[in-house]
């Protein structure tokens, strides 16, 4: 037996690869709503460093790929000054304004990419880390503590035709009518009747849109009953027992919406619109949470997959606190975001003014989801019923509901063998819960450059029928950094350290790795160590 | 608790175990896959897709094989043949002197100008210094790969339990007997161990020293980009691939050792530590794509023995256990791994490639203190040991 030959000591791994972080901030809170407004203010007044980061007014190239919202193509050219956009937003909020009075550094337009603590298996980090980014450069910033308040997205369901421009959601919406005073449509069908349909239809009517209906699976409306008196009594049409069919358009997007009976596809009718507002519900941002490892728990009540939250916005790590709709919907935003602020200051053993210490959230139960996943559900299943699996599902990779249900390879391999034909989420569902992580992989479906804001709850839906399973046990399509498209040459590092380029290998940089078998225990062996890897 | 009975049990349900059920399946053995996770879902379905191994004894049939697979499995593997590897810092400009050192005769490769690079590669830039092209080897999409040895290996019989950990070996007469789970212990004739990071615990429960360590190691992930006339493209201390839908998928440069792998955990995420150092990277060799959005990143935990070559044996003693770690590199050499298991597993002897230098008695006598030796240790161990000193 001859002994083992050892490859020179690691020179390639991250050990002594110091992350450089170009800031620091005491507490970084993300997300600059009534919740993050809050936490920052609070954290402020006690004379702690803070960074409060908003990626609103985003780019016009990022409302083009409705990032972080369902833009749906229907904003004017104002967001491509996103500069007026900026001033527009100091002004219109109150709250951002005393932050800034209080001295907190606020950064808009930059988005949060990516955050991380030192965790089994991340061990190298001096404090927690944030990956920051604007139009231009991105770089990273140490915290101790984060607050995420990054709210709630949309709620999509798509149907023929939902891939043209005019077709959007109500977050989408609510941001191009009050924070970028952008929104280009005229007149409105409103998907959904509880208390986001609403209220979105409210706000529609009072800048002078025209609201032609509400559209309602369900029998009976799901919003609050004055509400939806007061919407009938401005000539808004309450459409129950129906849903989304087609949405048929021109060049310049929507003309109007087929709807189709909820039992009798055949049973329908179009009514004129430029613009589809989906508020069926929507959805926590939980991405940086997720990127992070915080514990999860699904709560359909509160919007489906949420953080594990304690009483102050506490997370299951000790550096990370949530506070608004991104903990859970309705939670209160402005008081869960001063609780979450004081409770980060005080983990820091920071004093914190007693003032409303023993303020309590208040669920807003009319923002709460009607019935949770059972509702979401039966949208889903209508509009799978009446649509049919021709319908995309995932807009950015051009996979129908029949590619997903039938588990199917992608169409642009242009696979022939009818091997795969035997497989499905059915068959699938058989071996083991199934898994969207695995089935975005198999069919690309939540794969594009969207990042799956548009479809991933709705194929979450569509593999739990596929599949005969609870919606609920449908795990949680993992988010990954950056949770923001970011061009290469932004997200890049254009002023890396030498210790990164010096101790850059293409693999692991283990020498004795790349020996050919042959020359294993000969003097070749010998020579090509001294000469060290080959590039 | 039934006492399930097969043939062979492979615990692992990455591309070397489920690459070896469908080989021993095609051989007509009664096979049994348990995996802890999902099929493929760790290092074996996220990694760059090479399929280009040549200093492996594996490789010859590495190079046969990969061609066939879409047909032999009748699942799509996404191959695609051969390899362009450029550089764009001038330092490296006469690096592929010493890679053709290192190839193997009887394969085909060229050295590239420049143009000759932008021609095929279009998104490359005018920092090309030189390049070189294989007309072999190739890149494939692990995770379909996997999928596609899982469903082939099932067409043809074999058994996959997957959220399904091993607990204990029993081990009756000098040999493996059945395999212990939560759900039920599985009786066997024989056990192939191909478990990646956990293969270390699996054998040490038989009172067999592997020694092995992991890491992570991670990628990035580009929105699709038009379709380069050749996707099998790297460089500049990268590893990766255009794939199929076109997207850009590149990895490279440090990893971070891990202390320990727990027997059920579950795959890390990307940690962050390197993903603007790969932006810049690719950035740098397809500057062309400077544009191109970033829209997730990956990692996988990866096991190396201390040589860093992979260890493929059909043990003396319990002498129907087999085992296979590939030392994180398994994805590419999957085909012909599983062929050499089933043949280690039914012949006792690879039919085609001496593997006696991949044998475990090569770490006889190895350092006890190997992974202080080579510094594989994580980033805040060295630290903390020498605090509590």
């Amino acid at each position: 037996m001859t002994a083992v030959t050892l490859p020179p000591p690691d020179r390639f791994s991250l050990r002594g690869k110091t992350v450089a972080v170009e800031e620091r901030a005491e507490i970084l809170v993300v997300g600059a709503g009534a919740a993050g407004c809050a936490a920052a203010i609070e954290a402020a007044k006690a004379g702690a460093s803070v960074v409060l980061v908003d990626e609103n007014p985003v780019s016009a190239g990022l409302v083009g790929m409705d990032v972080p919202f369902y833009f749906g193509g229907r904003a004017t050219n104002a967001v491509q000054t996103p500069e007026r956009l900026v001033e527009q937003a100091l002004e219109t909020s109150p709250a951002l304004a005393e932050a800034l009075e209080l001295g907190v550094d606020i950064r808009l337009s930059t988005s949060v990419w990516g955050a991380w603590v030192n965790a089994p298996g991340l061990c190298g980090l001096a404090s927690g880390v944030a990956g920051l980014a604007d139009e231009r450069k991105s770089w990273l910033v140490g915290f101790d503590r984060l607050v995420i308040a990054t709210g709630a997205r949309d709620l999509n369901f798509t149907f023929a035709g939902s891939d043209q421009p005019g077709v959007m959601g109500a977050q989408g919406f609510h941001t191009l009518i009050a924070r970028y005073d952008a929104f280009a449509g005229r007149r409105l069908v409103i998907v959904g009747s509880g208390a986001l349909a609403t209220q979105t239809a409210q706000s529609a009517l009072e800048r002078g849109l025209e609201v032609a209906a509400l559209i309602e699976v369900r029998d009976e409306p799901q919003g609050p009953a004055d509400a939806v008196a007061a919407l009938e009594a401005r000539g808004v049409e309450i459409v129950t027992g129906h849903v989304p069919l087609a949405a048929h358009g021109n060049a310049e997007g929507v003309t109007g919406l087929v709807v189709a009976d909820r039992d009798d596809a055949d049973h329908r009718r179009e009514i004129a619109c430029d613009t589809v507002v989906m508020a069926v519900g929507s959805v926590p941002v939980i991405e940086l949470l997720d990127v992070l490892g915080a514990k999860r728990e699904m709560a359909p009540d509160r919007g489906g997959h949420v953080p594990v939250v304690g009483e102050d916005g506490a997370t299951s790590l000790g550096e990370i606190f949530v506070a608004g709709d991104c903990a859970g919907l309705g939670s209160g935003a402005e008081a869960a975001g001063r609780r979450a602020g004081r409770a980060a200051l005080a983990s820091l053993g920071k004093a914190v003014s007693a003032t409303g210490a023993d303020e309590t959230v208040t669920q807003d139960a009319a923002l709460k989801q009607p019935a949770g996943l059972a509702y979401q559900l039966d949208w889903a299943r209508a509009m799978l019923a009446t649509g049919g699996d021709d319908v995309l599902a995932c807009i950015c990779e051009g996979v129908t509901r029949g590619d997903l249900l039938g588990v199917r390879p992608p169409r642009y391999l242009d696979w022939r063998s009818n091997a795969p034909g035997r497989r499905d989420l059915a068959t699938l569902a058989e071996e083991g819960p199934v898994n969207q992580d695995q089935i975005k992989r198999l069919t690309r479906a939540c794969m594009g450059q969207c990042q799956a804001r548009r479809c991933r709850e709705q194929v979450a839906l569509m593999m739990a029928i596929g599949a005969g399973v609870p919606a609920e046990s449908v795990p949680l399509a993992g988010y990954r950094a950056p949770v923001r498209p970011l061009p290469l040459s932004v997200l890049a590092d254009w002023e890396e350290g030498a210790d990164m380029d010096a101790g850059w290998n293409v693999w692991f940089g283990i020498a004795t790795q790349w020996i050919g078998y042959e020359d294993i225990g000969t003097e070749r062996e010998a020579e090509q160590l001294r000469a060290g890897m080959p590039y | 608790m039934s006492d399930k009975g097969t043939s062979v049990v492979i615990v692992g349900g990455g591309v070397t175990g489920l690459s070896a059920a469908w080989w021993l399946a095609r051989s007509g053995v009664a096979v049994t896959v348990i995996e802890k996770g999902i099929v493929g879902f760790e290092a074996s379905g996220r990694n760059g897709g090479g399929c280009t191994h040549y200093q492996s004894p594996l490789f010859h049939e590495e190079q046969r094989l990969w061609p066939q697979m879409d047909e032999l499995l009748g699942y799509p593997t996404e191959y695609q043949r051969g390899r362009v590897i450029f550089q764009v810092d001038p330092r490296k400009e006469r690096f592929h002197e010493g890679l053709g050192l290192r190839l193997p005769k009887g394969y085909d490769w060229e050295v590239l100008e420049p143009r000759q690079v932008r021609g095929l590669v279009p998104l490359a830039g005018d920092n090309v210094v030189s390049g070189v092209r294989f007309h072999f080897g190739g890149h494939a999409n692990p995770q379909r790969t996997s999928q596609a040895y899982a469903w082939a290996a099932q067409d043809l019989g074999a058994k996959i339990m997957q959220h399904t950990a091993v607990t204990g070996l029993v081990t009756s007469g000098g040999r493996v007997t059945g395999v212990e789970t939560a759900r039920c212990t599985i009786g066997c004739d024989a056990l192939v161990v191909a478990a990646g990071p956990q293969t270390g615990k699996l054998l040490a429960m038989l009172g067999i020293d592997l020694p092995m360590a992991a890491a992570r190691a991670e990628m990035i992930v580009t929105e699709p980009l038009e379709m380069m006339p050749f996707t099998g493209v790297d460089g500049n201390g990268l590893y990766g691939r255009q794939t199929l839908r076109g997207n850009l998928a590149y990895g490279g440069g440090p990893h971070e050792w891990f202390d320990d792998v727990g027997l059920e955990e579950a795959p890390p995420k990307p940690s962050g530590s390197v993903t603007r150092n790969l932006a810049k990277r690719v950035a740098e060799l397809l500057p062309k794509a400077a544009h191109a959005r970033v829209i997730r990143s990956w990692s996988g935990v990866i096991e190396n023995t201390p040589d860093g070559r992979p260890v493929i044996e059909r043990l003396a003693s319990p002498d129907n256990v087999t085992v296979a770690t590939m030392s994180s590199v398994g994805f590419g050499l999957s085909p012909a791994t599983g062929h050499a298991i089933r043949d280690l597993v039914i012949d006792g002897a690879c039919s085609f490639a001496d593997l006696s230098k991949l044998s475990l008695s090569r770490f006889e006598g190895l350092r006890p203190d190997w992974r202080e030796h080579l510094g594989w240790l994580a980033p805040g161990a060295v630290e903390a040991r020498v605090a509590a000193r």
